[in-house]
């Protein structure tokens, strides 16, 4: 039986990510483990994970805080680890060894995903493997004291792009993994966040549904590295979604689709106010770096409403054709 | 029955792995491995093996697929050489670290830069503190027994450790030899069914893989692993016993060839002990006691014995197919000296490098380091410690 994703089934769920774990208070990391496990709860799962803060703290010496088979082994590669895996499931069950239907996740931070794991992830999405790979997206290298990673937004302050007198934090763009992914021609591409649990969930529950390589980038506050109170991760990620920083959408078979539409866009002020990695911008002379981040954030937004205009408009010629 | 064929090195161990037939083999091309891994592919494609060839982006994920797959519990496979190897550094520790019986063929080819395909032993030597097991091949037959006896090695129940196959790129990987196979049947037997330990994919009793480890118990875990290498060479000779019993062919810790009544030794690993072996029969045609000490385990390395077979030599010349740059001695040299050092009585050690980046090893190098040998052992005056040989002035 397929259990309903509400807090009333859920709640009697057991947590295969448990407490004990050693990762920051207020960090959204563990929740956001603890929701996609959740998700998953119908199946029996195994977890990769890159190096970072979530694989530091979650099994240290005798101790694991994972009650699913959980599988470490590097920095740059969780995607090929879990693809020889997954791989081996393959073999075992052609070979009658394995009966059970199990899923295999990867969870990965974003450093490990958007940068120096970039290509096992690519390696093994265009292999096609039956895997869900999730990155928990902190926007840095949090593990190692928040350095700028490809996921940093523009004018964040981190340890590797500090703002300066003369430079405004990282200058450059983010990289736009999720659109990456998703040009991999890959069955499902999402972005989503823990604010929004039962469309993460669903997200998730979908995708470990859907059978070859899917990937979801999913929004997670660090209050350590984004100088932020230890008890605002899910607020953050409210306003994250809120002010259209973190659309949340996805990408099935191709066909976009906004999950979720603010009825009204807040400015991203109200979003980075909240931050010390963005305080600088509230420097007198500095209104126009904020006005410039407005304007990115506008723009993609725009583009992505396009993107889902240009599926639906073909969705409602294929119904006429058939009409 | 067994069947004899004339084959080139690489297609004796891509046949080799279709009898022992993984259930996970992993691959990237690179030169000289390369054919290897196309021969095996044809086997998949054409049904003559069921295993599951993941086509990896890189060597680096090539042996992170072979760990994931080893530790989800079942036969693991793969190839390289050179590059391949040296992008494969961080995970041959993380692969012995977690104890996975990976077997994998390693080509021997110089490495970059200047990029050279053609052989030398640097790759191998650059892994052999990763903790893998080490056995070297001199040629295509050994390749193919060492790549059958490897899997038993590497999946006993005492060591449960990743080993690796080392043999000549080109001299050996490209030439064509007189090889015999053993029956598919007898192979299988002989590796028998695959024991998993603690695998991943036993999803009622999970497993975590890749612990953060601190200074309160790092130290207890690596003395620990430390302390399977000392069963190594107890079962690379027992497994080397019963193959002996199926084959026919006998395999040791190392070869020792004309050794016991000799005076004055060469120590040389692969191809390059064949030409040895023969220039070393014309002076023994000649009243000469000289002999050859060929490591077969190179890793981990048999300390005593190998010191027990060389101390009683006068003079004894290492020969190196890679150089430490910036380092004393060649390093299969600083093996032997150490193995060497606590006899009083031992050998006058010299060192050679030869044959870097494909250049040929011809007898006459051989002839004109045994002449050497002999004016010291008659004199004891050495005249050069360690010098390339076979190099261009
Ligand atoms: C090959 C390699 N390079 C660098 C490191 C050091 N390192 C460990 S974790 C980490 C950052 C992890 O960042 P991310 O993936 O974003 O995870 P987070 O800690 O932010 O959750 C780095 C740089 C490493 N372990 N391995
Ligand atoms: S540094 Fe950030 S990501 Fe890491 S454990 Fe702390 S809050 Fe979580
Ligand atoms: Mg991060």
């Amino acid at each position: 039986m397929v259990t309903p994703l509400n807090l009333k089934e859920l709640s009697k769920k057991e947590l295969r990510f448990t407490a004990g774990h050693r990762l920051c208070a207020g960090c959204a990391a563990p929740t956001v483990v603890k929701m996609i496990l959740l998700a998953a709860c119908d199946y029996p799962v195994v977890v990769a994970s890159s190096t970072g803060c979530l694989e530091v703290s979650s099994c240290i010496s005798t101790y694991t805080a994972w009650k699913v088979p959980w599988i470490h082994s590097a920095f740059e590669n969780a995607a090929a680890t879990l693809s020889g895996v997954e791989s081996m499931y393959k073999a075992l069950k052609k070979q009658g060894k394995i009966d059970k239907e199990i899923k295999f996740i990867a969870i990965c931070g974003d450093g490990g995903t958007y940068d120096i794991g970039l290509q096992s992830l690519s390696g093994a999405m265009e292999r096609w493997h039956d895997m869900l790979y999730v990155c928990y997206n902190n926007e840095a290298y949090m593990n190692t004291g928040i350095q700028r990673s490809g996921a940093t937004p523009t004018y964040a302050d981190t340890t590797t792009c500090p703002a300066g007198s003369v430079i405004p934090g990282k200058p450059q763009p983010r990289k736009d993994l999720t659109k990456i992914m998703a040009a991999h021609g890959i069955p499902y591409v999402a972005q989503a966040a823990p604010s929004h649990w039962p469309d993460l969930m669903k997200k998730v529950r979908k995708a470990l549904e859907i059978p070859g390589p899917k990937f979801m980038n999913i929004f997670t506050p660090c209050n350590r590295g984004w100088r932020t109170r230890t008890d605002d991760a899910i607020l953050l990620s409210r306003l994250a979604v809120d002010t259209c920083f973190w659309p949340l959408y996805e990408v099935e078979k191709g066909v976009v689709r906004v999950t979720y539409k603010p009825k009204e866009k807040k400015p991203i002020e109200e979003f980075l106010k909240l931050q010390g990695r963005f305080r600088h911008l509230f420097e007198p002379g500095r209104e126009q770096l904020i006005s410039e981040l407005q304007r990115m954030i506008d723009e993609n937004w725009e583009r992505l409403l396009k993107e889902e205009e240009i599926f639906a408009s073909k969705e409602e010629e294929k119904e006429e054709v058939v009409k | 029955m067994t069947q004899i064929v004339a084959a080139t090195g690489n297609e004796a161990v891509a046949n080799a792995l279709r009898q022992v037939e993984p259930d996970v083999c992993a691959a990237y091309p690179i030169t000289p491995q390369t054919e290897l891994m196309q021969r095996f592919s044809s086997f998949v494609s054409d049904g003559k093996v069921k295993t599951e060839l993941i086509l990896v982006e890189s060597e680096h994920s090539a042996l992170s697929a072979c760990i994931g797959a080893a530790a989800a519990g079942g036969r693991v496979a793969t190839a390289t050489s050179s590059q391949g190897l040296a992008l494969m550094w961080e995970m041959l520790y993380i692969a012995s670290g977690f104890r996975l019986p990976i077997v994998m063929a390693v080509v021997n080819r110089a490495l970059s830069s200047p990029i050279n395909i053609h052989c030398d032993h640097s790759d191998a030597m650059g892994a052999r503190d990763s903790g893998w097991i080490q056995l070297w091949s001199e040629n295509a037959q050994e390749a193919y027994d060492n790549t059958i006896q490897a899997f038993r090695v590497a999946e006993h129940m005492d060591i449960r450790l990743p080993v690796m196959i080392c043999y000549d790129g080109f001299i050996i990987s490209h030439s064509i030899e007189r090889i015999e196979y053993l029956d598919d049947d007898v192979v299988k037997n002989f590796v028998g069914e695959y024991k998993p330990l603690y695998p991943l994919l036993d999803v009622d009793n999970p497993k975590s893989y890749g612990p953060l480890i601190l200074p309160d118990l790092y130290m207890e875990v690596r003395r620990a692993h430390a302390e399977v290498y000392k069963n190594v060479a107890k079962v690379v000779l027992e497994v080397a016993e019963e193959f002996k019993k199926t084959s026919g062919r006998s395999y040791g810790l190392f070869e020792s060839y004309r050794l016991d009544d000799a005076e004055i030794g060469i120590v040389i690993l692969n191809s390059a002990a064949g030409t040895t072996k023969d220039v070393i029969d014309e002076y023994r045609d000649k009243g000469v006691k000289i002999g050859l000490l060929k490591p077969r385990l190179f890793r981990p390395f048999p300390y005593e014995e190998i010191g027990k077979a060389l101390k009683h030599l006068k003079a004894v010349c290492v020969f190196d197919r890679a150089d430490a740059f910036g380092g004393s001695f060649g390093p299969l040299y600083l093996d032997i000296a150490t193995s060497l050092y606590h006899y009083r009585k031992k050998p006058v050690l010299i060192n050679k490098i030869y044959g870097l980046g494909g250049r040929d090893y011809m007898p006459e190098h051989a002839e004109a380091v045994i002449e050497e040998l002999i004016k010291i052992a008659k004199t004891g005056r050495v005249r050069s410690y360690k010098e390339y040989i076979g190099v261009r002035e």
